[in-house]
This record gives structure tokens, C-alpha cells and sequence, in this order.
């Protein structure tokens, strides 16, 4: 189970893109995300693509890595691809399989898609690759701190955030470990029937609320046992601060904007 | 069952950026009835050998030969149960695996598992019961009444009650106290001696290898760092230091009466009683020259 998916992974490193501030990560990564829904030609789907292998490319993640990582994802794009194929019905036949026509507008449509789909997926896993689940947390607090004004818990949702975050892998440990000592006792998470293996879920199950609870309640006593109170007058040991590559982040990316809106249709 | 490691390398996360070899060309023999301890650093190994004792794991490189069992690389093991049902294992804070409404249905769990008839699981979970030391008031209590030393106890019986041939401990006593520490372990002893069972200790206390094991494994990252008797592996210092070991406590004593009095007393296994009245005997016959 560790393997195999990589969405949420980050990937330590030196890259230009690891040492981005957060925040112009999420914000460039937001207008990404509307952006590629105007994309509506070859050369401003080819500008899109261009910029994304080249990002993907500075991060200096090994690409198998990522290629492999996003498997569950590349089957989920040609499923799009062939659904698309089969359900528009525009354009010429191009030709028959099974004496089932397909509609040239139907690979054009199909192709869009699915590259949109696999760029959106691709990006946005790039910002959890590169950044600490903290420097999220750290990015929302600040992007959204406008909305204190209006008695938003802005604070308190990032904590929240962090949390959840922090105790992930914690859990997903305490799963692996439970289920080895539960396989230990000749539970079969594996094979045998499916009702066996839906009943093999509740030795799981049960010790690791037990040990969530516990651990949750014992977080609550330590932070209070420390004194915190809330989010009014604390400080950050690492302050987020934008820089030079930030700028110059941004300004590409307004390029590719600004190159896209002229090569669309 | 002897257990036969061979040329063992594991390598968790394989092909990734996190990739990380846990052990290494680890070659060792434990022969079938034999009380043996894997001690090493943190990260040393130790629970990924474990992990290879009962198919939890497949070795990346090399064979694992457990009594009729292989386990290897490039061929899945089609008997798993059967050789889970033969080596149980009692994971470090074993008691985080406890599930069920009432401690007796806990300890029933691991037999039922492996199809043992309900007369013989009755039987079982009442010797159980008796092995670990439990009072029968607590047979119909949820186990997550108990305190902790207690839950522990339910958690082993749970494992001794699957009968296994080889019994696996990883850190059997922590976080118990001293008192529960050393009923713990003589259990293990004891049950050792009675059922004939193989068993593998894995603790990073030199003093309970010294004492309980008839041979010791010494791991560091990864590889096999030292090997032999006990009493003869566990008394060279310098070679311990090296790699964050110490000698335990009693050769310990021992290192400091060499360097305080000049007397070096060879050590043969005594316990703590017979050292004193070996000490005793000494200090007399010193007093009596004088």
C-alpha cells in the first residue's frame, strides 16, 4: 500500500520549483487549474503541455517515479479517452470497429480531455511532490487570513489541516502494523471469500480507533500542557516571504497566460 | 523447525526515492529448541528479520528456510497459514492488536483463525489463561478494561494459544516495569523449556540476552556484526561500543572490580547470588594475607 500511489508524497529536494514560497505555488497552480479549461487549440493545449513537462522536468523527481506513481490515474484517463470515443457522435466517420462508427470529433474530444485530465492531475500532484504538508497548511492560513475579518476560523481550520496531515502516515503505520499482527494470527486480508474478507476489516478496524482516539486525546493534553491557546499573537519559527524566483515564477506563468489567450480559437 | 537464513537482503520501497535497505547478505542457522537473541541498534534489522520469520515479508535477495517452508523472492509461498500457524509471533506492544468484546473471545481469536476445533480452543485459552498468569475473573472482561501490564498478558495468550512451534518476541517487556519484566520473560522461559519450542528473542536489553539465551545474534545496519555464545559474545566491550552495545550490567561489575581492585574474576555465567559469595570468598582470602 505504500508504493503504489504517490498523490499527497512529498518528494524532499533542492529544485528551483521545492524552493518556491508555498503560497505562489498554490496560487499559480489555482489559475493552472481554470486555465486549462480555456485551452480550446493544438498550439494552446502544446503551450500547456510544454509548460508542465518543463515544470515537471525542474522539479528533478525521477520521472519513473512519478510515472509509476500515477498508475490507479493513467487508467482513469483511458477510460475518459474511450468513453468520449463512443459517446460523441461529431465530425466524419472515421471508422467502423464492430459496426460502431467513430466520429473523428469524437477522438479530437476524447484526446482534449483526457490530456486536460492527465496535466490537472499531474500539476496538482507536483505541489504536494515539492512541498511539505506544513507549507500548505502554512500557504491556506495565509492566503485565506483576508477572511478573518469576517470571524472566519482561519487559524483553527490550518491547525485542523496540519493535524489531519501530521497523522497520516502515523496511521497508515498503525494500519500496516496492526494488519501484520492480525495476519500474524491468521487473519487473511488477501484471499478466501469476500465475506470473510469484509469480516478480516474488524480486527483492523477496532484497534486503530482505539489507538486514534488515545492518540488524539493525548495530543490535546500535550498541547495544552503547553500552553497554547489559539492562534492570536503566535509566531512562526519559519515565516513564508516572498522572493526573487517567486517573481519570476509568477511572471512566467502570466506568459504562458497571456500565450495562450493568442494561440486560443 | 531449524530456521535457515541465506544470503537475506531485504530492500523496502524498491525503485522509489525512499528506497532503503534493511538487511543485507545475513546469513544465519538457529538450530530447532534453541533460545536465541537478536540484539541490535535502533534500525539495525531486527524487525524486518522478524518480519521474514513468518512470510510478513519476502526476502528481496537470498532464501529463508523455515523448518520445511522456503521462502524466496521469485516464488509466493502457497501454505502461509500453515506457517503462521507453526511460528507466532508477539509483536512489540502486542496489546495494540487486541479487538474483541471480552478478553477469553481475544484469546480464542488466533486458534479459531487457524480452524481449531471449539473443545480444543476451550482447553487452549484456559492453559493460556494459566500461562500467563491472569486471574479467571478477567475471562469475561473487555480487554480494554485492563490496565496495561494486563493487556499485554491477554495479547501473549493470545499468541500461546495458537500452540506454535517457534515462538517469535519483539521487545517482549517494554514499557513494563521491572516486576512485570522479569515475570514476563521467566514465563518465556519456562514455557520454552516445557514446550520444546524454538525461541527468538529480539531486545536491545543485553542483560535479558545474557541471561535467558543460549546464542546471540548481533545486527547492525543490516549485516550480521557478531555471533556465538552469550557469555563469550556479550564480555568484548570495545567491540559492542562500536556499534552503540554495551556490555550488560553484571560484566559491566565486573570490567570495574578489574580496574578498581586489580582482581579479574572470569565470567562463566554466574548469577548475581553466586558472584557475591565468589566476591565474598575473595575479599576473606585478601584479608587474611594482610
Amino acid at each position: 500500500m505504500n508504493n503504489a500511489f504517490i498523490v499527497g508524497q512529498y518528494v524532499p529536494g533542492e529544485s528551483m520549483i521545492h524552493r518556491l514560497d508555498p503560497r505562489s505555488k498554490m496560487v499559480i497552480i489555482f489559475l493552472f487549474v481554470i486555465v486549462v479549461f480555456l485551452a480550446n487549440s493544438v498550439w494552446s493545449y502544446g503551450l500547456l503541455t510544454i509548460f508542465t513537462v518543463l515544470t515537471t522536468l525542474s522539479t528533478r523527481i525521477p520521472l519513473s517515479y512519478i510515472a509509476k506513481g500515477l498508475t490507479p490515474v493513467w487508467l482513469l484517463i483511458v477510460f475518459t479517452f474511450i468513453l468520449q470515443l463512443v459517446v460523441t457522435k461529431e465530425g466524419a466517420v472515421l471508422f467502423q470497429i464492430i459496426s460502431y462508427p467513430i466520429y473523428s470529433g469524437g477522438v479530437a474530444q476524447g484526446a482534449a480531455i483526457s490530456l486536460r485530465f492527465f496535466l490537472l492531475i499531474l500539476v496538482t500532484s507536483l505541489l504536494t511532490l515539492t512541498t511539505t504538508p506544513l507549507e500548505i497548511t502554512d500557504a491556506i492560513e495565509s492566503l485565506l487570513h483576508p477572511l478573518k475579518r469576517i470571524k472566519f476560523p482561519v487559524h483553527e481550520l490550518a491547525l485542523m489541516m496540519s493535524i489531519s496531515l501530521r497523522f497520516i502516515p502515523t496511521l497508515m503505520q498503525e494500519t500496516e502494523k496492526i494488519s501484520k499482527a492480525q495476519a500474524s494470527r491468521g487473519v487473511d486480508f488477501k484471499s478466501g471469500p469476500i465475506k470473510n474478507r469484509i469480516q478480516a476489516i474488524i480486527p483492523l478496524l477496532v484497534p486503530l480507533f482505539v489507538s486514534a482516539f488515545k492518540r488524539a486525546e493525548e495530543l490535546a493534553m500535550a498541547m495544552e500542557a503547553r500552553g497554547y491557546q489559539g492562534g492570536d499573537g503566535r509566531t512562526k519559527l519559519r515565516e513564508l516571504r516572498i522572493e526573487g524566483i517567486d517573481y519570476l515564477a509568477i511572471s512566467v506563468f502570466f506568459l504562458i497566460v497571456i500565450g495562450l489567450f493568442l494561440t486560443r480559437v | 523447525m531449524d530456521i535457515i537464513f541465506e544470503k537475506v537482503s531485504y530492500v523496502y520501497q524498491k525503485n522509489t526515492p525512499f528506497e532503503h535497505q534493511a538487511i543485507q547478505n545475513l546469513s544465519f542457522h538457529i538450530p530447532s529448541g534453541a533460545f536465541v537473541a537478536i540484539v541490535g541498534h535502533t534500525g539495525s534489522g531486527k524487525s524486518t528479520v522478524i518480519q521474514h520469520l513468518n512470510g510478513l515479508l519476502r526476502p528481496t535477495k537470498g532464501e529463508v528456510r523455515i523448518g520445511e517452508y522456503i521462502l524466496s523472492s521469485d516464488q509466493k509461498i502457497k501454505e502461509l497459514k500453515q506457517l503462521r500457524e507453526k511460528v507466532g509471533v508477539v509483536f512489540q506492544y502486542p496489546e495494540h492488536q487486541l479487538f474483541e468484546e471480552t478478553v477469553v473471545k481475544d484469546i480464542a481469536f488466533g486458534p479459531q483463525n487457524f480452524g481449531v476445533s471449539q473443545n480444543e480452543i476451550e482447553a487452549r485459552t484456559k492453559s493460556a489463561f494459566e500461562a500467563v498468569g491472569l486471574s479467571e475473573e478477567l475471562r469475561e472482561r473487555s480487554p480494554f478494561d485492563l490496565s496495561g501490564g494486563q493487556m499485554r498478558r491477554v495479547a501473549i495468550a493470545g499468541i500461546l494459544a495458537i500452540q506454535p512451534e517457534v515462538l517469535v518476541l519483539d521487545e517482549p517487556t517494554a514499557g513494563l516495569d521491572p516486576k512485570g519484566h522479569r515475570e514476563i520473560m521467566s514465563m518465556f522461559k519456562r514455557l520454552h523449556r516445557e514446550n520444546e519450542l524454538t525461541t527468538i528473542l529480539v531486545t536491545h536489553s543485553m542483560e535479558d540476552a545474557l541471561e535467558y539465551a543460549d546464542h546471540v545474534i548481533i545486527l547492525d545496519h543490516g549485516t550480521k556484526y557478531m555471533e556465538g555464545k552469550p557469555e563469550e559474545v556479550l564480555i568484548q566491550k570495545d567491540k559492542l561500543q562500536a556499534v552503540q552495545l554495551d556490555v550488560p550490567e553484571i560484566i559491566q561489575f565486573l570490567f570495574r572490580v578489574e580496574n578498581i581492585f586489580g582482581v579479574k574474576i572470569p565470567y562463566q555465567g554466574q548469577s548475581i547470588v553466586d558472584l557475591a559469595s565468589e566476591l565474598n570468598r575473595l575479599i576473606r582470602g585478601d584479608g587474611s594475607s594482610e
